[in-house]
């Protein structure tokens, strides 16, 4: 395992979580059958393919676009996406414009819009991450790959657990005759959290 | 009085370590973990500012030496303790 610091977790942690689970099953609470479906769920529900939705309607849809900018959670109904099934967080979608990037970051943990996104990446939950994208975007956009002239402004956008942010990437040049479906396959996750273009 | 996790600007985390192809869970505890929370989230044992702060309560020194999914283990353990969880449904 390479990521973050995180190191190989010792058998101690598996057996305490061994032990949690039996003293919750036989106080009644719950089921590791149970478990299991809410992992298969959440695995099957939570895609970047939902972001990727929105951000392809907004592209080909100009009073969308608007809609979803004032209010993320109704745009996001429209398509069928639920933000608040489990937390009712409210989603502001921020949009990249020439001369104007956007990044988001939860400084304080790990708060992210699992719905449009997936299950988020280690290096988004690491202290690394958390502690420097504030200080220093450029460099992290940098670590990514991404280089953004210095007549680019970068706005960070760190979430709460009542505000999850999404970035509205630019649509890329040369896709006029592209479909909605199209457009969807090049929006990226990374594209979405701002530490890459599309 | 501010807690280890306000890390925003702190320096001398290093760089970042991105994996690629990262699969959602590492291990299988990690999912557990996750779906453990969930649950309880959900049938109201605690709520999700509870959680929050359970994470955010630990000693500095074992927050910054627990990986991501150890502090929620850390938080729900402390929360199962501290809610009655195991007692309340027993009988």
């Amino acid at each position: 395992m390479s990521h973050g610091h995180v190191h190989e977790t010792s058998a101690g942690t598996s057996n305490r979580v061994k032990s949690l689970i039996a003293a919750l099953e036989a106080a009644n609470v719950l089921t590791e059958a149970q478990l299991d479906g809410a992992v298969e769920s959440f695995l099957t529900h939570a895609q970047p393919a939902n972001g990727a939705r929105l951000v392809a309607r907004a592209w080909t849809d100009a009073a969308f676009r608007r809609r979803l900018l004032a209010d993320g959670n109704a745009a996001a109904a429209e398509l069928g996406i639920d933000l608040a099934h489990w937390a009712p967080v409210k989603l502001r979608v921020v949009a990249n414009e020439p001369g104007r990037h956007n990044v988001i970051v939860c400084t304080l943990c790990s708060c992210y819009p699992l719905a449009l996104l997936g299950p988020s990446p280690s290096w988004y939950k690491s202290d690394a991450y958390r502690s420097r994208a504030v200080r220093d975007p450029r460099g992290i956009l940098a670590e990514f790959g991404t280089h953004l002239g210095d007549d680019v402004e970068i706005t960070v956008w760190d979430s709460t657990a009542e505000v999850r942010y999404l970035v509205l990437p630019q649509r890329p040049a040369g896709t006029q005759a592209a479909s909605e479906q199209q457009l969807q396959a090049l929006v990226t996750r990374n594209g979405m959290i701002g530490t890459a273009l599309v | 009085m501010s807690r280890i996790h306000d890390m925003g600007g702190l320096h001398g985390f290093g760089p970042l370590a991105v994996e690629s192809d990262e699969p959602p869970f590492h291990h299988e505890w990690e999912a557990r973990v996750f779906a453990i929370n969930r649950f309880l989230l959900k049938r109201g044992a605690y709520t999700l500012d509870e959680f929050r702060d359970a994470i955010e309560r630990m000693p500095p020194a074992e927050y910054l030496q627990a990986s991501y999914y150890e502090r929620w283990l850390h938080a729900i353990e402390s929360l199962v303790a501290e809610k009655g969880v195991l007692d309340v449904r027993r009988g």
